[in-house]
């Protein structure tokens, strides 16, 4: 493959993860990996119902138990500054589960004890010897039955939204309607929630924490704690996968924090994988009506799309499903509503491609089925209806290379082989179908300072709060200071996961090379900036200052005019009497964003395989085609959109929560139940990218692609299940007993 | 006999002595205290005692007693208690004359697992029932006398056959399906003399009793089991396991068959399934109805719908109702290679 995704004339050999020596062979240590001098384990103990109050809860067993150094509970807790609004007109600073604020009970599985001891076992047996009696209230926990029983929550963020003629889709020659479900997914990155913590004093403390966003973290804990900036430290080197999990500072860390401060030792809670899956979000449970009406020709004359989501009853989630319905194609007439459900689990949270991921299953298997009616190719009917402008404001894209993700995804997948009738082909005794689906996602960019330092051996560390959470974002950022200075990989040192370092983004919403490259890269145009200045002093480049008049490249300033004439970096800083050139930069927005709307694509190819007497699906080939303006990285960015579509596979054909709605409790809460793709589910993957520069969200021409990567995936296998059998499966995960 | 106290007299957990005999009879002897059990590859009773479903008081480790060997013994394969499953599974003998054996160990767990699982093991693992693994629901299984949290509630994996209403979990085991229908025999040391036991018999329904598994009394352990070589089903034996993912899960349903053909009559068969039953669940009627007949597609279908004939569903398994004469159908198709 080599270079083929450059159009760089500059030949970089491909850029290995950064980090990625250190992560297979165990160097790379995670929050949980933390050891100290007195260092006691937390373990978080789940209430057993799922809705009440605790009656009685008895710690005097585990209080006793040997090596117990104290376990903490609603009864006797101090609670931090934060769990009290100032007034009652406020929220507290602390949103969300206040962990032992008081005795009532949200969902099961709600932390209502943590117990400290000098071993983990020690910890994890006491934690047994916990008995609580309680208050049990009625509960629901499921959405078909909460949408029977209950009224959705309201206000204007759930109010019907209309563009055009409400029911336009109904009078249109062509129609389908659908209902699609998807159940509860759950993120289960590898590693396990953990946090570490150490106090020094009452008002000074070091956190090692699993999270997607460092100075969020540290934010949370200054404000739950009242404590000042730089009297809280959070170090976030190594995330084992996150997906949106490690978005939010959860239960388990605010209970490590009062933990650690009761006992006045360092502390570490890891959750357990069952407690994965109540106690830090999930991707929520969806059902949703959708109608789409077209004109013979195929034009959309309406699409009505109606989702409803479950949240908890503490806590409104929104994300946007519904969005996409409005967004994707040119549409007069669209209207959307969205409901929310509160029930008796803990609060969902964005999961990779969040809201877009459960919209566009139920939007791309209606375009597909809608294709089969007019007997016309899908892509086909997607690129009759291809907006050329944002139909929800008219404004112009920053970049939209779509059509040629669908051209390039094509080709790639061999599309035009496709036999148009559904039920028609057959391998070895398997049904073989096809189909494709188009993903979308806002493409972001946020605020960061880099703070970058030329040394005087030439070397360039940079250096920002941020973590990475799997993406190789310090890789990315190698790759772009490299080109820019013209300096080898080894000469880049990009440090991140510290608090105290200049402030950066939280990592989600595909946001993170738009936003942390942004800075890289008007940071490398300052640094040439300011070498150029630094030359004056170097005779061999006579009055020559301006930074135009050179080129940057192997670690060296070189003059335009006459290339002999040229100083390494060292050799600058050596002359002008330096040792470094320390600067922070500051990166925002593109105020010139405004007037326009900027999305990334991708387009999802998908052939299966499906066993006429068994059911079972396989994944025999995937081709994902990105739009994701300039690929910074092209070895990360091929594995993140790889990653994406076994995570799309997961979803697709096998990720699902099981909770007996009778005890609010769940069913398949570890990894040999809640099934994630293993090997010999996932067939090559092949990643390809359009490739062109977005000229206007980011010097970088960078748009996100950790979202789209899944966003549209469960859509395309639906497809070529349906193109397989001629059955249409509205119902996630599409698992055998759907196909028999 | 090495003796470990394996946490001191302030022990922080639930305490319990493990002890690893290096003799069969020292091995029975440890085993007699009430709360004693034995322990192999522990892929599974850890599992049980990490959750509090299970809480010895002794684990006798037979890892170190001399039964891990698997060799031909006049007409039969003899494979030792403590064989590895995955060896079993590459294991020469196994694949020339028992290949459904080894297939049948190969569509189970993950390698991991099989590099510690034991045969002796694999036929002592517990349901996987998700109400028998959470000490917060129901299940008569873990503690009699409480319910059965499965039938009212999630039953996608759960039996169609042979269940009661104390009990309707699976048996998990793919090398227990195979066994069962290549008539092994388990054989079982007490101390005085050999016990045989047929594998068919070896594991219970539930009954009144679920939180009996199997017929092995206290005090017994496996030494081996012992396998008819039979040179026909040898060359036309399949297992197939339907599941939903291709590796790591539990079959929703598997077939294992064994054909010995008469030109297009079928002379003999044997039929097992897993993923239906308490037990690995011998599917005698449709070994009868098959036996010299034309290995046809009619025939197979006959078949599958007379061994389906005491199916019963409870809601969320209903499609192995399906699922199942499918999945002897699509075996037998394979094997008889129409």
């Amino acid at each position: 493959m080599g270079n083929y995704f450059f159009d760089s004339a500059t030949v970089f050999e491909e850029l290995d993860r950064v980090d990625g020596k250190a992560k297979v062979t165990g160097q790379a240590k995670y929050s949980a990996e933390y050891e100290m001098p007195g260092l006691a384990y937390g373990v978080i103990v789940g209430a057993n119902i799922s809705k009440g109050t605790i009656a009685a809860i008895d710690i005097n067993a585990a209080e006793k138990a040997p090596g117990v150094l104290g376990v903490v509970t609603h009864l006797n807790i101090t609670k931090p500054a934060g769990y009290i609004a100032a007034d009652a007109t406020k929220p507290a600073a602390v949103r969300g589960l206040k962990v032992f604020d008081d005795n009532v009970i949200h969902f099961n599985g709600q932390p209502i004890a943590l117990v400290m001891a000098d071993s983990f076992e020690r910890a994890t047996h006491a934690a047994s010897l916990i008995k609580a009696q309680y208050n049990k209230e009625t509960f629901s926990t499921g959405l078909e039955q909460a949408m029977k029983d209950e009224k959705p929550l309201e206000g204007n963020q759930y109010k019907e939204s209309i563009r055009g003629e409400k029911d336009a889709w109904k009078n249109a020659a062509v129609k389908v309607e659908g209902t699609y479900t998807m159940p509860n997914q759950v993120h289960n990155p590898m590693e396990m929630h953990a946090t570490t913590v150490k106090w020094e004093g009452d008002d000074k403390v070091t956190v090692w924490e699993k999270t997607q966003g460092v100075k969020s973290t540290q934010r949370d804990i200054m404000q739950a704690f009242a404590l000042t900036e730089k009297n809280v430290q959070v170090n976030t080197l190594y995330v084992g996968g996150g997906f949106g999990a490690a978005l939010r500072t959860w239960p388990h860390a605010m209970a490590a924090l009062i933990g650690a401060k009761k006992i006045g030792k360092p502390l570490k809670v890891v959750l357990t994988r069952m407690q994965m899956f109540t106690l830090v979000g999930y991707r929520p449970e969806a059902i949703q009506k959708i109608a789409i009406g077209a004109d013979n020709d195929g034009k959309l004359i309406g699409m009505m799309h109606e989702a409803n989501a479950v949240t908890s009853n503490y806590e409104n989630f929104t994300e946007n499903i519904v969005k996409m319905t409005r967004a994707l194609y040119s549409c007069a007439n669209v209207t959307t509503k969205y409901n929310v459900y509160p029930v008796e689990l803990s609060t969902p949270t964005w999961m990779r491609g969040p809201g877009e991921a459960t919209g566009s299953f139920p939007l791309e298997c209606a375009l597909d089925e809608l294709s089969y009616q007019l007997k016309m190719d899908p892509i086909e009917l997607r690129l009759k209806n291809y907006a050329e402008t944002d139909p929800e404001n008219g404004k112009p894209y920053s970049s939209k290379f779509l059509k040629e993700a669908y051209q390039l995804g094509a080709d790639k997948f061999g599309w035009k082989d496709r036999h148009p009738i559904p039920n028609t082909m057959m391998e070895n005794g398997w049904k073989v179908g096809v189909g494709m689906s188009t993903g979308i996602f806002g493409a972001f960019r946020n605020e960061a300072k880099l703070g970058l330092k030329l040394m005087a051996d030439g070397t360039l560390i940079m250096q920002t709060a941020v973590s990475d959470s799997g993406p190789g974002t310090a890789t990315a950022m190698t790759k772009i200071a490299a080109d820019a200075m013209g300096l080898p990989y080894n000469k880049i040192k990009f440090e991140l996961g510290d608090s105290s370092l200049p402030p950066g983004p939280t990592q989600g919403g595909s946001s993170s090379t738009s936003t942390v490259g942004a800075a890289v890269s008007t940071g490398c145009v300052t640094l040439q900036k300011k070498l150029a200045e630094a030359a004056k002093s170097s005779p061999v480049f006579g009055h020559i200052v301006a930074v135009e008049n050179f080129l940057f490249q192997n670690g060296e300033m070189v003059l335009k005019t006459d290339p002999t004439k040229k100083l390494s970096y060292s050799e600058v800083l050596k002359n002008a009497g330096m040792t470094s050139i320390e600067f922070i930069e500051n990166s925002g927005r593109n105020p010139a964003m405004e007037k326009y709307s900027a999305y990334s694509y991708a387009v999802h190819f998908v052939k299966v395989l499906v066993h006429p007497l068994t059911g079972v699906v396989k994944i025999a080939k995937a081709v994902v085609a990105g739009d994701a303006g300039k690929i910074v990285s092209p070895k990360t960015a091929k594995s993140q959109m790889i990653g994406g579509v076994v995570g799309g596979i997961g979803g697709a054909l096998m990720e699902e929560s099981v909770i007996d709605e009778r005890y609010g409790r769940w069913i398949n809460n570890n990894f040999a139940d809640y099934h994630v793709p293993v090997h010999a589910d996932v067939p090559a993957i092949e990643a390809v990218f359009v490739d062109k520069p977005d000229p206007i969200l980011n010097p970088v021409g960078s748009k996100g692609m950790g979202e789209i990567a899944l966003i549209g995936f469960a859509a395309a296998v639906a497809n070529a299940v349906y193109h397989a059998t001629g059955k249409r499966i509205r119902e996630l995960p599409i698992t055998p007993d759907k196909l028999i | 006999m090495l003796l470990v106290k394996w946490l001191k007299k302030e022990a922080p957990v639930i305490n319990f002595d493990y002890v690893k005999p290096t003799t069969e009879q020292n091995a029975l002897t440890a085993c007699k205290d009430p709360l004693a059990q034995f322990i192999a590859g522990g892929t599974n009773l850890v599992d049980l005692m990490k959750r509090g479903v299970t809480n010895p008081e002794k684990l006798v480790d037979i890892t170190g007693l001399p039964m891990s060997n698997i060799e031909q013994k006049g007409d039969n394969i003899f494979i030792g208690s403590l064989a590895l499953n995955s060896v079993v599974a590459e294991h020469e003998l196994i694949k020339k004359h028992l290949p459904l054996l080894s297939q049948a160990l190969q569509a189970g767990a993950s390698p991991q697992i099989r590099n510690m699982a034991t045969v002796g093991g694999n036929m002592m693992q517990r349901t996987r029932c998700g109400y028998f693994y959470d000490l917060s629901m129901p299940c008569n299984k873990r503690t009699p006398n409480s319910g059965c949290g499965a039938k009212e509630g999630y039953n996608r994996m759960h039996a169609i056959f042979g269940a009661s209403d104390k009990c309707i979990a699976v048996h998990p085991s793919d090398m227990c399906v195979a066994l069962a229908a290549l008539d092994a025999t388990v054989l079982i040391a007490n101390g005085k003399l050999l016990r045989r036991v047929p594998f068919k018999d070896f594991h219970k329904l539930p009954g009144s009793n679920p939180e009996k598994d199997n017929n092995l009394l206290k005090g017994e352990l496996i030494t081996g089991v012992e396998v008819p070589i039979n040179a026909a089903f040898a060359q036309h034996s399949l297992y197939t396991k339907i599941r939903d993912r291709a590796s790591y899960a539990f079959a929703l349903v598997s077939v294992a068959a064994a054909l010995e053909m008469n030109g297009k009559t079928i002379k003999d068969i044997r039929l097992a399934m897993g993923g239906v039953a308490h037990k690995p669940w011998r599917l005698t009627t449709a070994e009868q109805f098959l036996k010299s007949k034309e290995a046809t597609p009619a025939n197979f279908k006959q078949a599958a719908m007379l061994a389906l004939k005491d199916a019963t569903s409870y809601g969320h398994n209903q499609f192995k109702l399906t699922l199942a004469p499918n999945t002897i159908v699509h075996t037998l198709h394979t094997l008889a290679g129409i």
